[in-house]
Formats: C-alpha cells, structure tokens, sequence
C-alpha cells in the first residue's frame, strides 16, 4: 500500500522540491498552503506522515500542532515540522506541543529523507 | 590546475549542440566509440583532433580545454564542507563545475549568500522575538535560501533527472535568487535605517576592519598624537575603532616611529628584545609591529587579538593566512595556546594546513587588562603577530602544523580535532 504524506507548507517551490523528493522514494505526496483549514484536510486525507511548517496564512503550525495532539483520531500522527525560526524556546514551545521531529530552514535534502524515514519507521513499529 | 575535464566538456558542447555521438565521430573521422572514451575522459585529446572536434561543435578549441577556475572549486568545496547531512561527492566535484560551470557558478553564489545570510542571522536572532518586521523579513529570506537550497542540491546529484522536472528546478531556482535578491535588499535598507536610528544591528568588527584595511593598517596622524576622522563608521564601529585607534595611539608613543625603524634595520628583530630595548610589554610591540607603515617589516605582518573566549576581537590578515572570523577556529595557534599559560611569551614556527602550506612565525602572549578593582578576576586578551616566512626557509622539526577549522583540515589523528574533517582523502 502506497505511503502518504501530506506536507502543508506555503512557500511553493519548497513544496515543489519536497514533493520531488518524496515522489522518488515511493511516496504519495499531497499538499495544503493554508493554516486555517488544515486540521480538516489533515482529517481528510489521513496521511502517514504530515510535514508541517510553522509560519502559514490563516494558523500558525504550532496552533495546528496542538489541536492535532487534541483530536482523538489524529493526535498519534507523526508530525515533522519546518520553520525559519530555530530559537531553544520555539524548539521547546514545538516540543510541549507534540511535535515529533523539528527542522530548521535552510535544512538539507538528506536531513528531510532521513527525518522522514525514521518517523514513518518508529510509526509503523508502535 | 591539471585539466582532465575536456572530453566533459566536448560531451557537453555536443548534447548543447543536439548532436549524436555518432553523427560527430563520422565528422571528424574517428569511431562512436573512440569518442565515447574521449568524452568520459578516458583518453587524452589535443591537436588537429581537438581542432576539428571544437570546428564541428562550433567553438572556439579553447572553450573545450580551458580549466575550471580554482576559486569555483574552493567555493564548491566550501559549500560541501557547510552541507549538513548531505554527502556531497567531492570526487566528482571539478567534473560537475567542467560540466555545469553555469550551475556550478549559481550553487557557489548561492552558498556565499547562504553562508553571508546564515551569520546576520546569527547577529540578529536575539532580537527576532522582540521585532515583527524583521522576524517576517528573515522567515522570507530562510524560507527561499531552504528552497534553493534543497532545489540546487536536486540540480547536483549525478545522474540525470527527467526533463520537465529539471526545467521547473532550473525556474524555480531563477525565481527564488530574484526573490532572495529582492528579499535581502530590503532587508539591507531596514537594517540601514535602523542605523539611521543609532540602534546597532549590524556586525560592526567587519566595519572596523574594513576601515582599517582602506587604512593600509597605519594612520600617520597617530605617530604626531592626531586621531583620523571616524565620521563614516556607525556608532557601534566608531566606539570599537576609537579603542583600538587608542591602544595604537598609546602604543606608538611607546614605540616611537623613528627610533623603532632604526631598531629594526639593526639587529635587533626579535619582538622580545624590542620589547626590552624600548622598555615596554610584548603585547604593546606585537600590536606595534602590526601597524607599522609598509615596506618597514620584510613582509606584511598579520595581528590577531583575542579574549580568553576564544572570540576573535581583531583581525589583521596577511598572505596565506586565514582564520575563521566567527569561531570554530584551530586552537592549536599560538594565540589561543597563550591563553593557557599567561604571561608566558610563546614563539613558534606555524605551517599552515592546506595548499599552500604557508609558513608563519608566530609570536603570541596572553596578558591581564588593568585591574578596576582589588580582587577583580583578571580579564585577559590574547595578541599574536604573524609574520610569513619567506620562500626557502626550511620549516623546523618543531614546527606546529595549524589548520584553518577542523572540517577543512586534513591533519590526521590531531588531538586538537572537534569533528571529522571532509578532507580525509587529503588535498
């Protein structure tokens, strides 16, 4: 069965590149550019994985993050998150929220896979 | 640089040229597969072969033989060092820039407007918090040098990517370097304005430097008890300028010009004896020597001044010898060392890691600022004088071997060593 991933991120060519990425190792890759409705198409889509990043029109990633850990059917989702802002006290604020792995831009290709593959494994285990 | 790269380059030429490797081979008279070889460098080309292949190509023989420039090379080597978790393929590097100099040029261009963005971010990231508009300006900038950057690195994995793929890459990365472009501009003019301001943003050693380097390192007016005009400098860099220029100042007198020049057409070279013959402290002669006019030392001398962080406080540079502005720098040079014997003055012969393998005499001390207080804890500042050593001196058995930073430094089992280095195969 195809792997999904569901990346919501609003800066397109990050988008474009990811998805490249992700296509080439297998997986199904969907996308969203706006905060405010992304719980709903999170719930949707029911993806595997989710890549989110913090800075989006409408909600920000951290607020996504908190009512995904909230919501009784999505709160064991693997959530990578992606932002620009890579202070100790916006990782803690990702980490309190539930976040599952925090990256920050400018991050590499590797990292990404790498990041993907380890949360996608540790889910499938548990 | 030894060019290996020209059947690269004829590869390319023809694929540009929408050519067949048969259709060349007939034209100038060799086999399809005599070609191939020569296009996977695997046999040497010149003469009227060379010739003949650039006139069925359409340019000039030149275009196929001509080397990659060095300095791409570096910055493509730098930019590999910098990658985080990527393993770039360093043996294919002077091929892929043979190939793609045009791609090549940008992914170098890219990684110095990387590195260049990386260290404002690093001034500026205890003030995102608190400003809005400059938290929004760096999230735009971060996000498109991420894009160009996970784009370019698609660019450069070997092998070939599918056509439409690679022709929205190609846009993508057009757009975001406009973006990026625009992005830092207006970034610029907000910091410029804060200037305006007098709110200190910037990255004011660079200014002060800078400003010394327009100065040749010497300003005449010192050694008459003048001081040079620092209307052009920020607040931040006129203050740190105004010290240093203070220290000059109080050094010259010291060290007056005339009596020091005579002293060093002597015999009397040594810094250490100097410092006897005019009465005064080491450190006061290494900051002296380093600000003498030009054409008094044999060679240009360099200056590093630290403080018992590690952070560098100045920095004079001289040829071949490159320090880390920013941390991260080899602690085995004689400046940091003082650090941990104070007062203690430390000569060494220091040869330089790397191509060039420069060699430096090094003299460095480690001394207090004066005491505020009874009973303060000393606070100390590190000086070292670097004076290149000149061609056919042999270095001594002593000699300390320094790099630049770990990850470009090829020097195996260094204790000194903090992380692998990327050179491992050597230079």
């Amino acid at each position: 069965m195809s792997r999904k991933v569901l990346l919501i991120e609003d800066e397109p060519n990050i988008t474009e590149a990811i998805r490249f990425l992700l296509t080439r190792e297998g997986w199904q890759v969907e996308s969203h550019a706006e905060g405010t409705d992304a719980i709903q198409v999170i719930a949707a889509a029911r993806p595997d994985l989710v890549i989110l990043d913090v800075m989006l029109p409408g909600k920000s990633g951290m607020d996504i993050l908190r009512d995904l850990r909230d919501h009784a059917d999505l709160q064991a989702l693997p959530v990578l998150m992606l932002t620009a802002r890579g202070q100790s006290r916006d990782r803690e604020m990702a980490e309190r929220a539930g976040v599952s792995r925090f990256m920050t831009k400018p991050f590499s290709n590797a990292e990404v896979l790498t990041a993907v593959r380890d949360l996608h494994a540790q889910a499938s285990r548990s | 640089m030894r060019d290996t790269l020209t059947g690269s380059r004829i590869r390319e030429r023809r694929q540009i040229a929408g050519m067949r490797q048969a259709e060349l081979a007939r034209q100038v008279g060799i086999s399809a597969s005599y070609l191939n070889l020569i296009e996977h460098n695997r046999r040497r080309i010149g003469g009227k072969l060379l010739v003949d292949i650039a006139t069925a190509l359409s340019v000039e023989p030149s275009l196929l033989t001509q080397g990659v420039e060095a300095t791409l090379i570096a910055a493509l080597r730098e930019a590999a060092a910098d990658s985080v978790g990527q393993q770039a393929e360093l043996d294919g590097l002077e091929e892929f820039a043979g190939r793609f100099p045009g791609w090549a040029g940008v992914l170098a261009q890219m990684h110095r407007r990387v590195v260049s963005l990386e260290r404002t971010v690093e001034t500026l990231s205890d003030r995102l918090t608190h400003d809005p508009h400059l938290a929004a300006s760096m999230h735009e900038v971060l996000s498109t040098a991420a894009a160009i950057r996970s784009t370019a690195a698609i660019l450069a994995e070997p092998g070939e990517i599918d056509a439409e793929w690679r022709n929205r890459f190609h846009r993508n990365l057009h757009q975001d370097a406009e973006r990026l472009a625009e992005s830092s501009k207006a970034l610029v003019t907000f910091l410029d304005d804060s200037d305006e301001r007098g709110d200190r943003r910037g990255v004011p050693l660079d200014a002060v430097e800078a400003f010394f380097a327009e100065h040749g390192f010497h300003f005449p007016d010192i050694e008459t008890g003048m001081f040079p005009s620092l209307d052009a400098l920020d607040p931040a860099a006129k203050s740190i300028a105004g010290d240093i220029l203070k220290t000059c100042a109080s050094d010259a007198q010291a060290l007056p010009l005339q009596p020091l020049l005579s002293a060093l057409g002597g015999d009397n070279q040594d810094p250490l004896g100097l410092a006897i013959e005019f009465s005064t402290d080491l450190a006061r002669v290494l900051r002296r020597l380093a600000f003498l006019p030009e054409g008094a030392l044999p060679h240009p001398a360099g200056l590093v001044i630290c403080d018992a962080s590690g952070s560098v406080l100045f920095y004079k540079p001289t040829l071949g010898f490159a320090l880390p502005r920013y941390g991260e720098a080899c602690p085995l040079w004689p400046v940091y060392t003082a650090l941990n014997r104070p007062l203690v003055p430390i000569h060494k012969r220091v040869v330089q890691l790397g191509r060039s393998a420069a060699e430096f005499d090094c003299y460095a001390i480690a001394s207090p600022l004066p005491a505020k207080d009874f009973g303060a804890d000393p606070v100390y500042r590190s000086v070292m004088l670097v004076l290149p050593v000149g061609d056919g001196a042999q270095p001594p058995e002593t000699a300390t071997q320094a790099g630049t930073s770990c990850r470009v430094c090829p020097k195996r089992a260094c204790p000194a060593r903090r992380e692998p280095s990327i050179l491992s195969e050597g230079f």
